[in-house]
């Protein structure tokens, strides 16, 4: 008992002692933590950015439902794409509630006097309006009247309504996309493209039956298509069954479609995310690794400085112990301090990175424990070696260059 | 009295109990290359508790090596050392440490305090390292300060004070522990000869309280303030020739 009490104010003295040290060298202490701050820093802005990332982007995915998924079907030279019968069949399938083609093109729109070239269209079909009932903001939707008849009928997205019409109301107009007049039958919501879809390449801004879209393309066939699900569970049954049905349509060759699940997407986007932490961390850990190194060469300096006090402290009875001690909480302590600005620059930083790219910042207490364990575990560690090295100077040798 | 009954010395029958410095044969080699070199050569050397000591020697003679020997700074070669019971021959590192700090007090030459503490602190370490109470340490310290003279220099920083100042709280520092010897290398050698006579003054009062004292000088005028004066050279030890008696 009375060990440990007199242990207890012998680290009390030593703490004090490594305080009055460091803030001593106020200069060089600061340059020596500098590494360990700057590697504590890169990992918690990397972490909490890359965690709000990850986080804002399975948000999109989970408001966009994982209940659809999205086919590609470039089929073989016969059959080199999906008929409106083909889909008509899919959407017969077990658990599909209903599909729309997406029939892409790069679009020259006129009205009055001002054009405007590459605006992504899409033809597609009335139960794009189904399944996201909030896309349509005025006028009316696609009918399958006007996919039967091939109708030259469009929607127009905010883009294109700020583009040219400004203060006027686009329904009824009539504008010419590649040089054909399509009147315009209402505008689309801002909304009705998810940020996903915005993500992954620009939003579509003129939405037409796909049938008129086909024909403007010059094919008859559809090569992308989503299918809507009656829930995310039956996504496996689905794409086995449209496996099926596309196998026996494309006379089972290689190469002629892929399904991609949304949840597919989400893995990807998940691992290629850790993938790049992973990476990040591995440099920020090499920065961890130069700032301990950085504390060692103070620390070994710091025993050579101070032989003649570390022998004179021996010489009056301190055991190797507590001399090792003493220069362990040393460099622990000046690893702490750096590990603890590093935190707080770290949040900071990852704070303005946040809001800079519009993600809700979360604190990560995972993170911030990661960077304090860290910046403890590099002063024990590099700490160590001359905080021995004090310990087994021998008094003599010290007392000797007094 | 300061009795410490452990380790080596902790069973009752040991028959170095009751010895209180006992020397036999002391050699110290140090291996030069190939070479050895004997730095100390069989000595022998008896003290008595209470005793005031000089060893007197030129420089090279071997009277360092002695030193750090009777101080547990070094060991011995081969050879027999007891103090207060401790056969300090057969302890390691950390059994050393404890004898340096509760049964030797060490005044050094110069640069004995240690700068980033006033002058309480530094009495206050060897206590510290001993594992006193805080109020206790400061009780004690202030109380051997008062003793040297410095009841008005306690929280003094070491460039704050004087070299005889400063000699004066080395040597509190090594009396606060109660150590059985007081060992002091050159303790007048940095400085000048008024306050190094105040030294040796203090030295002399402390002798008659009960202190035993080892001094270890080259200087023949200081080492004639001991009771007793032995002769180092070539690492031989003999006694002086005749009663030294005080200047």
């Amino acid at each position: 008992m009375k060990k440990l009490l007199g242990n207890f104010y012998m680290f009390v003295e030593s703490l004090s002692m490594a305080i009055s040290n460091i803030m001593q060298n106020r200069m060089r202490s600061f340059l020596t933590i500098l590494g360990i701050m700057i590697g504590v820093t890169a990992v918690i802005a990397l972490i909490t950015t890359i965690s709000g990332v990850s986080s804002s982007i399975s948000d999109s995915f989970t408001s966009m439902g994982a209940g659809s998924m999205s086919v590609s079907a470039t089929g073989t030279e016969l059959v080199a794409g999906l008929s409106g019968e083909n889909m008509d069949e899919i959407a017969e399938l077990d658990h599909v509630t209903g599909v729309t083609p997406s029939v892409s093109m790069s679009l020259k729109v006129a009205y009055g006097r001002s054009s405007e070239t590459s605006i992504r269209g899409t033809g597609t079909n009335e139960y794009y309006f189904v399944n996201d009932p909030e896309a349509l903001l005025n006028g009316r939707a696609i009918t399958p009247i006007d996919i039967d008849d091939m109708a030259r009928v469009c929607l127009v997205g905010p883009e294109v309504l700020e583009e040219f019409f400004y203060g006027i109301d686009p329904v009824g107009e009539t504008i010419y996309l590649n040089g054909i007049a399509f009147t315009v039958i209402g505008t689309l919501s801002d909304s009705s493209d998810d940020s996903v879809a915005s993500m992954l390449g620009g939003s579509t801004q003129i939405l037409m039956p796909y049938t008129t879209a086909l024909k403007m393309n010059s094919t008859t066939l559809v090569n992308s298509i989503t299918v809507y699900l009656d829930s995310a569970e039956s996504s496996e049954t689905v794409s086995a069954s449209l496996e099926n049905y596309l196998d026996v349509l494309f006379n089972f060759e290689d190469d002629t479609y892929t399904i991609t699940t949304m949840d597919s997407i989400a893995d990807v986007m998940d691992s290629m995310l850790s993938m790049m932490s992973a990476l990040l961390a591995g440099i920020a850990s090499i920065a961890l690794l130069v700032g301990g190194i950085g504390i060692m060469n103070m620390m070994l300096t710091s025993v050579t400085e101070r032989t003649v006090e570390i022998g004179l402290k021996k010489a009056i009875g301190a055991e190797p112990g507590q001399i090792q001690i003493q220069f362990l909480i040393e460099s622990f302590l000046l690893s702490m301090i750096g590990g603890v600005i590093g935190v707080i620059l770290g949040l900071v930083v990852s704070a303005a990175l946040c809001s800079v790219m519009d993600i809700t910042f979360v604190i990560s207490y995972g993170a911030i424990a990661l960077g304090v364990g860290f910046s403890a575990a590099v002063g024990i560690i590099f700490g160590w070696s001359p905080a021995r090295k004090a310990s087994k100077l021998s008094p003599i040798d010290a007392l000797r260059r007094m | 009295m300061f009795n410490l009954r452990r380790n080596k010395a902790a069973q009752p029958a040991h028959p170095h109990e009751e010895l209180f410095f006992r020397m036999r044969k002391i050699v110290k080699q140090y291996q030069l290359g190939e070479e050895a070199m004997t730095v100390l050569k069989d000595i022998d050397l008896d003290i008595a508790e209470g005793e005031y000591l000089s060893v007197l020697g030129p420089s090279g003679s071997g009277k360092s090596t002695l030193m750090n020997i009777i101080g547990c700074l070094d060991l011995p070669t081969s050879g027999e050392y007891i103090l207060r019971g401790n056969v300090v021959g057969d302890l390691d590192e950390k059994e050393l440490s404890h004898i340096r700090c509760k049964e030797v007090g060490f005044i050094f030459q110069n640069s004995q305090m240690l700068k980033k503490m006033d002058a309480m602190k530094n009495v206050e370490l060897p206590l510290l390292y001993a594992g006193v109470r805080p109020k206790e340490r400061q009780r004690r310290a202030e109380e051997m300060l008062v003793k040297v003279g410095l009841q008005d220099r306690l929280h003094h920083m070491p460039n704050q004070l004087s070299g005889g100042q400063q000699q004066r709280v080395a040597i509190a520092r090594a009396l606060v522990t109660r150590p059985s010897i007081l060992l002091a290398d050159e303790p007048t050698g940095a400085l000048d000869q008024t306050t190094g006579k105040q030294i040796m003054q203090l030295f002399r009062e402390l002798n008659e309280d009960g202190n035993t004292i080892i001094m270890i000088t080259h200087d023949v005028n200081i080492a004639k303030n001991a009771r007793r004066v032995v002769n180092i050279i070539d690492g031989v030890l003999t006694e002086a020739e005749g009663e030294v008696t005080f200047a």
